[in-house]
This record gives structure tokens, sequence and C-alpha cells, in this order.
């Protein structure tokens, strides 16, 4: 028993560290192509509002990218203290493809962070302008790996096992394995949401106190405009990644759409209290044979159900509600952002009920984003890497004492930084993107010749 | 001949933890030096790393990293026996971190508050990184003895960076704020030569590995020029911020920095001599702990392609912002 409790506080470390982490990832990935886009505008133009919008948002950058980066080096470490029968396990192909992503990203990003940042003064125009495009690369490049090794986890392919370890027999098939495809894609249009959300949202609530700031109109019309584009897209490739994961992880498909048993004809649960006990759904609202229907294109076909997979089944409450959170807030964002294009077509001023619905959704992309990570990795219970490693034989030896005490000390340095993080972030957005104040402007200009 | 792996992997991977060191070693200093600062010394200080700081906490990444991906069984016993201190280190390194962020957007008694958690931060960081450089020297010794030690370590390592902190504003600040910096480095360095004279004394005393290593007639002798080469390092410090202070007389600004970073090099090769092979004190060889060759092999061959790079835009980085820190226009 003490084993299981320790392996449940490792697991509520971990997962609590990863949950925080992947939110500024989230949105600095998207808004590091978005920057490139404001400062392209800026060189194009020469307008010196778009300079002011660059400025502003850069700042927005480089607070989420030390978040970021300080809650990465957690993960550093964590990979080892907390999972070490991972790294024995699978350490001959995790190591190296986070030692890839540290290598060819973090000091990429790390490094022309700076100059985009305090070297606008100090190098000409296009330096400045490729420092913005390889910190967008950098983030990109960084997801690539880190989307790899969890695709890995997902659907492992490409490994051999040699004297007892598993060992990469193929680099290119274990990089370029069954899911990572769909999953790199709905990861890039998650941050793409994210970060559009968080300017439209951020832009909003400056328009709600200043109606006549030309730059937050301006932002407001990009973040709508991208989130508009992007909705259908993450729409389309969600569902490819769905019928990937039916291909590859049936388990996951059936902890979703909570069908417990195989069946032909299955039916859609739009919404139903999945029951462990009974292994079935209470109060269960449904559209007859829709499962079979969206998943197999044939409404007899037949759909395997969780019982189909025990004992390794995962749970399927959390992973059916968590989905349901998740397609709900993506629908929710397409009417929003279709609404909001339509409304502001041809420069027409945005009333103040749409600005209030875009300032209440500024976060919406977090919340999709961690319901659909939680739907990913809870679906590949009790799998750590799905058919390899088991998550209970992963845990490490440490002790309760040890784990709960640092727990309550992350528990306090999450909360504290993420409540600084969300008041700041919105003090900023409503002072807007006019010239910083002299001493403001003088700490955050860096060193001069 | 094949190139032996686990040593090329360990040299590669001493050389990040020593660039860590080094690098986020000088703007750990500066942060811990806040408080004796004013407000808008303050500002230049933070200045001074601003451009850097990202990048130079990436090389604890990129170290780590590489203990993980070559030494999987090592990192497992270490991490495992420092458990605590590192998660110490990390919460002040994001303690840190986010406020270093936090406090160029806040003002009044905010600013304060993420000043005084920069200061914290940077602190509890260090100090939690001459903990755990104390227990893995010791290999892990419990007892009372081995706590105090651990504890003058720790305070030597936070003296240790003072004094990277402050040569490196000598560097980088000009005025009353670069006279301040130099009795801040001769203050640092007194640390520095406390905890490097402990650290000198106790390894040999703790292991016999080590002693028999450094006193073996006549291996002792060419070996003692590394101490030697610590004083001389040492003395250039301090006489190179003298006459700084003094004004009168040459030295080049770059000078007590150069010669803490040399102290830094003589130690870490110094360590590296008692311990090697043992990647875990007595316990496990590099050769013992490192990992299946398939995936040294796949990191090393990216690790030589990319770090070329990575040096030189590093390089590009300090080139841009060569010169005193300014809290004018940039």
């Amino acid at each position: 028993m003490d084993t299981l409790d320790a392996v449940a506080l490792a697991r509520i470390q971990f997962g609590l560290n990863i949950a925080f982490h992947i939110l500024f990832p989230t949105v600095t990935i998207a808004l590091a192509w978005i920057l490139v886009y404001f400062r392209v505008r800026y060189a194009r133009t020469g307008d010196g509002g778009w300079l002011a919008i660059y400025q502003l948002w850069t700042k927005v950058f480089a607070l989420s990218f030390a978040m970021g980066v300080v809650s990465g080096i957690v993960m550093a470490f964590q990979f080892g203290t907390n999972w070490p029968g991972y790294m024995n396990k699978v350490g001959n192909i995790a190591g190296p493809l986070l030692a890839y992503e540290i290598l060819t990203a973090f000091f990429l990003e790390a490094s022309f962070l700076g100059v985009m940042l305090y070297g606008m003064n100090r190098v000409p125009g296009w330096m400045h302008l490729g420092a913005t495009v390889l910190v967008a690369i950098g983030t990109t490049i960084s997801a690539f790996w880190v989307l790899a090794l969890n695709s890995w986890m997902q659907t492992p392919l490409g490994h051999v096992v040699v004297d007892g370890q598993i060992v990469a027999g193929d680099w290119w098939q274990v990089i370029f394995n069954p899911s990572f495809p769909y999953r790199l894609v709905h990861m890039m249009l998650a941050s793409g949401l994210t970060a559009s959300f968080l300017v439209a949202g951020l832009s909003a609530w400056r328009l709600l106190q200043a109606a006549e700031d030309v730059a937050a109109k301006k932002t407001l019309r990009a973040g709508v405009g991208i989130a508009a584009v992007l909705v259908p897209l993450q729409i389309l490739i969600g569902d490819l990644h769905g019928l990937n994961t039916l291909e590859h992880q049936p388990a996951k498909i059936a902890a979703i759409e909570a069908i417990w048993k195989t069946e032909k004809g299955v039916p859609l649960v739009l919404l139903a209290i999945p029951n462990d006990e009974t292994h079935s759904n209470d109060f269960a609202l449904e559209i007859p044979k829709g499962a079979s229907l969206i998943l197999k294109h044939d409404p007899d076909a037949e759909l395997k159900g969780i019982d189909a997979f025990a004992p390794d089944t995962p749970p399927v409450a959390p992973v059916f509600f968590a989905f349901r959170v998740m397609v709900g807030t993506g629908v929710l964002m397409l009417l929003l952002s279709w609404t909001g294009a339509w409304r502001l077509r041809r420069d027409a001023p945005p009333p103040r009920w749409l600005l209030w619905a875009y300032a209440g959704f500024t976060f919406s992309g977090w919340v999709a984003t961690l319901a659909g990570w939680l739907v990913t990795e809870i679906g590949r219970q009790p799998w750590l890497v799905s058919g390899v490693l088991r998550t209970q034989d992963a845990a490490g030896a440490t002790s309760e004492a040890a784990l709960g005490a640092s727990l309550t000390g992350y528990v306090i340095t999450y909360g504290l930084m993420l409540s600084a993080y969300t008041v700041v972030l919105t003090h900023l957005a409503g002072q807007g993107s006019a010239p910083a104040e002299p001493r403001l402007a003088g700490a955050a200009a860096g060193t001069k010749g | 001949m094949t190139p032996d792996l686990a040593l090329v992997f360990t040299v590669l991977m001493g050389v990040a933890i020593l660039a860590y060191v080094v690098l986020d070693g000088y703007d750990l200093g500066v942060g811990m030096l806040m408080p004796a600062a004013t407000e808008r010394e303050q500002d230049l200080m933070v200045a001074s790393i601003g451009p850097f700081w990202d990048a130079n906490e990436t090389w604890l990444a990129l170290g780590v990293g590489l203990l993980l991906v070559g030494f999987p069984q090592a990192y497992g016993i270490i991490l495992g026996a420092l458990y605590l201190p590192v998660a110490v280190m990390l919460i002040g390194l994001m303690f840190r971190g986010a406020a270093y962020e936090f406090r160029i957007k806040a003002e009044g008694w905010h600013r304060e508050l993420w000043n005084w958690l920069f200061w914290f931060g940077s602190f509890l960081a260090s100090f939690a990184q001459g903990l755990m450089l104390a227990r893995y020297i010791t290999g892990f010794e419990p007892g009372f003895g081995y706590l105090l030690f651990s504890l003058l370590v720790a305070g030597g390592l936070c003296g240790g960076y003072v004094l990277l902190g402050a040569t490196w504003l000598v560097m980088k600040t000009e005025g009353k704020l670069q006279k301040k910096a130099i009795g801040w480095a001769r203050w640092g360095l007194m640390w520095v030569a406390l905890g490097v004279a402990l650290v000198s004394l106790a390894t040999p005393a703790a292991s016999e590995t080590v002693r028999d290593k450094w006193f073996d007639f006549p291996r002792t002798l060419p070996l003692m020029l590394l101490p030697a080469a610590s004083v001389v390092a040492g003395i250039w410090v301090w006489r190179a911020s003298g006459r700084l202070k003094r004004g009168g007389g040459y030295a080049p600004e770059w000078a007590p920095f150069a010669g803490a970073v040399a102290i830094y090099v003589l130690a870490f090769l110094g360590l590296a001599y008692s311990l090697f092979p043992y990647v875990v004190m007595d316990r496990l060889t590099i050769w013992e702990a490192a990992a299946h060759p398939s995936s040294l092999k796949a990191v090393l061959a990216v690790a030589l392609v990319v770090l070329p790079f990575i040096v030189a835009y590093t390089a590009f980085s300090y080139r841009v912002f060569w010169g005193k820190a300014g809290s004018g226009t940039g």
C-alpha cells in the first residue's frame, strides 16, 4: 500500500508540474509566430503603431517564456526523480529525444530572445527580424521533439530489445511513429488557438477600458482572424487524430465514447455519468448508432468496448468528461471566432458584449489544451509507454515525506506564479501598447554601448 | 580503435556543468547582491544580466539532460539522494526567473516584493546548489559533521557566486556602482577561499580514494600546481580589484572576472580529478553507469554538430551586448 501511495504522490506531483508547464509553451509556440507577423508588418510599413504592438506582445512573450523555462527545468529533473523506472526502461529512447530538444531548441530560443528583447537598437533591423524568426523556429523545434517523445509513448514503434535493454532500432520510425504527425499538428493548432484567443482576449480587455485604442483594435482583429481560420482546421485535424487513435489505441476511444461492451451499431453517448461499478452509463443521452457511424462510417459497424481490453483499461469517467470539456470549449471557440470575424468585417466597431465575450475567453485555449492533454494521458493508462511499460513500474523509491514536502512547495510556488502571471498580463494589456514609461523602458532596455 | 564513448560523454557533461556554474553563477550572484544596492543600481544590475540569464540557465538543463541520457543509473542515485535540495533549488530558480520578469513590469511595493523574491530565489538556488555539491563529493554520507560541512560549502558557493556576480558588475557598470562592486568582489573572494580550502581538505579526509590520488609521491608534485594556480588566480583577483579601486596603476576591468572564472575552472578540474573515474563517489564508475552505446552515439552525433553553433551564437549575443549596462535608451 505504501508504494501505491508514493506512486499516487509522484503522479500528482509530475502531473501538476506538466500541467503547469504546458500552459506556457502553449502560449509561446504560436505567439512567437504572431510576433514575427507584427515585426514584419512594422518592417514593411515603418508604422510606429506596429512597433508599439510588437513591443507590448514581446513583453507578454518574455514573461510566458520565462515561466516555461523555469518550469521546464523542473521537468528535466522530475523525469528522473519521479520516474526512475521510466528512464531505466526506455531511457535510451526518451533521453536522446529530450537531449535533442535542449541542444537544438532551448539554446536557440534563449539566446536570440535576448537579442529580440534588448537588442533592437544594437543590431540592424534585418538582424532583429532574423532573431524574432529564430526564436519562433526554436519554439517550433522544441514542440517537435517533445511531441515526438510523447507520441512514441502513445504509439511506440522502431525500438528493439538488445541485451535486455530497449534501444532505438530505427530513429526515423521512433520519431515519425504512427500518431506523431496528427499529434504535432493538433498541438500546433492548439497553440495557435491559445495564443490567438489570448491576443484577442487581452485586446478586448483593453478596448473595454479605452474604446478608441487603435493598436488594440488591430490586435483584436488579428487574434479573431487567426482563430476563425484555425478552429475549423483544428476540428478537421482532431477528427483525423481520433481515427488514428481508433486504429492504434482503441481502448482510449472506448473510454472517450464510454463504450463498455463490444457491440454492433453502437450509439453515440453525448452526455452521461459513466459508472465504473456497473460498467454502464447512468443518465445517458445517446444518438442511436452514432458512434459506429462517426468512427467507422457505417451505422452497423462493430466497435470494441472497454471490456474487450480488460484488465488493461483506462478509467472511463475522467477521459469521457475531459473529452467533452475539450470539444465543448472548441465548439464555443468556433462560434465566438466566427461571430467575431463577421461582426468585425470592414473595420466595424466591436459591440461591447462581444468584447466581454472575448475577454472571458482569454484563457480558453488553456482549458481546451489541458482537457485534451488529460484525455490523451489518462486514456493511455495503465500504460506509461503503451504495451511496453506500466505507470506503476516506473515510479521511484522516493519517500512519501519527501514527495509530500516538495509537492507542497511546488503547489504554493505554482499558485503564486500563476496568479501573478494572469494579473500582470491583464495589467499590461490594460495599459495598452502606448510607449512605455521611461523608468520601465530603462529597466527593459538592457545595455548600452 | 573505437573512441571511449563514456569518456567523451563525461567530458561533454563536465563542460556543460562548468559552463552552467560560471554563467548562471554570475547572474545568481548579481541576484544575491540586490539588497546591497540602491533602487537605481538594482535596475542597472538587472539590466546587465537581462539578455543572458535565460540562456545561462539552459546549461543546467543540458548538464542534467546529459547525465540522464549518458548515465541513467548514476542519475537515479544522485538525484534520488539529493531529492530535497534539488526541489529547493528548483523552487528558488522558479522564483527568481518569474521575479525577474515581473519586477520589470511592476511598480511601487509590488516592485519591492519582486526585488525581494528575486534576491530570495537567487540565494535559495545558490545555497541549495552548494548543499548538492557538498553531499555529492562526500558520497552522500549521513551524519552531523557532514551536515555542518554541507552548510559551510553552501555558504562558500554563495560567496563564490557573489564573487562572479560582483566581478561581472565591475566589468558591466561604471562609477559608484562599479566601486561598490569591487568591494563586494573582495568580500566574495574571502568566502571562496574558505569554500575551496574546505572542500580541498575535506574530500581527501573523507575519501581514501581521493587521498591516494593526491598524495601519492611523486605524482603529488605536479598535482600541486593546481592549488598553486588557484592561489595565484585569487591573488590576481585581489590585486586587480585593488588597483581598480584605487584607480592608480592599470588593470583592465575584465581582469577580476577573468580571475574569478579561472578559480572556478581550476576548482572544477581539481574536483574532476578527485572523482574520476567515478560518477558516484566510490560506487559507480562512468563505464559502469554509461547508457547503451546506441543512445550515447545518437546524442553525441547531434551534440557535436550543434554545439559549435551554440557557442557561436552565444558569442554573438555577448558581442551584441558588449560594454556597460545602461538604463538609458539602450
